[in-house]
């Protein structure tokens, strides 16, 4: 399942030197959870995101194991500090060892 | 009906099953609880879930969790198939120790949320939300 995954991200393009930011992030994805039946009665193979991590600079602000109870399309709403100018770094792994990436940069205001 | 002892057996073995089934579902998470905290234990103060009272939709239920000081934060939903959902660890730059999301419920339960402070405590919260439509699928 890695055909029309789309990651999308909504951070501020500029912040303060300090400052807390909210980001926004939402990826399309079936996330078949390993429970669903198709017509004929079988079961419909798991193929989730299972992990998702957002570092700035190489320094982590937070990274989110997920289980097959997470939305189709997952979103994360979350708070990063801005220490200084750089980048985000959003980075989903799949199941079937996929990785998804998206990087947004942040000027200092 | 007079006390024999063997239906004061009876009665106790009733009385037993009744005590012990109501929780039977949350079996599952209370182990993922215990896994979590390691027999910890777990105050109420310093969490807030934010969940809505009903879900329509048990697809998409939008949830946010905010454990100020928190390192890890485990949300469960206990009335799911498996109540795992999600486990968040902040980094060094999380301003705020808090996360929303989206996440499925099977019908109408309890979310637990469960957050690792940075002294090594554990506080826990939960949620009753009513799901009109399960969203687990077949």
């Amino acid at each position: 399942m890695a055909s029309g995954v789309k990651p999308r991200v909504k951070v501020p393009k500029t912040a303060a030197a300090g400052s807390s930011i909210t980001i926004k992030t939402l990826i399309s994805h079936k996330m078949e959870s390993g429970r669903r039946k198709d017509k004929e009665g079988n079961v419909i193979p798991r193929s989730i995101i299972n992990r998702f991590t957002c570092d700035f600079n190489g320094q982590n602000v937070i990274d989110v194991a997920m289980e097959p109870a997470i939305s189709t399309n997952p979103f994360f709403q979350f708070d990063a500090t801005v220490p200084e100018a750089g980048e985000f770094k959003f980075t989903w792994y799949d199941d079937d060892g996929d990785v998804y990436e998206a990087t947004k940069s942040v000027a200092i205001a | 009906m007079e006390l024999t002892r063997r239906n004061a057996l009876v009665v106790g073995a009733g009385a037993f099953a009744a005590t012990f089934l109501p929780f039977q579902a949350y079996a599952a998470a209370d182990e993922a609880i215990a896994a979590f905290t390691g027999g910890a234990d777990v105050g109420t103060d310093g969490i807030t879930l934010i969940s809505p009272e009903i879900a329509e939709n048990g697809n998409t239920v939008p949830v946010s969790v905010d454990a100020p000081g928190a390192v890890s934060i485990l949300l469960l939903a206990a009335g799911n198939p498996e109540p795992g959902v999600a486990l968040a660890n902040f980094g060094p730059l999380a301003t705020k120790q808090s996360v929303g999301m989206r996440i499925r419920l099977a019908g109408t339960q309890d979310v637990i949320a469960i957050a690792k402070m940075a002294d090594g405590s554990f506080v826990k919260t939960s949620n009753a939300i009513k799901v009109t439509i399960g969203g687990c699928g077949g």
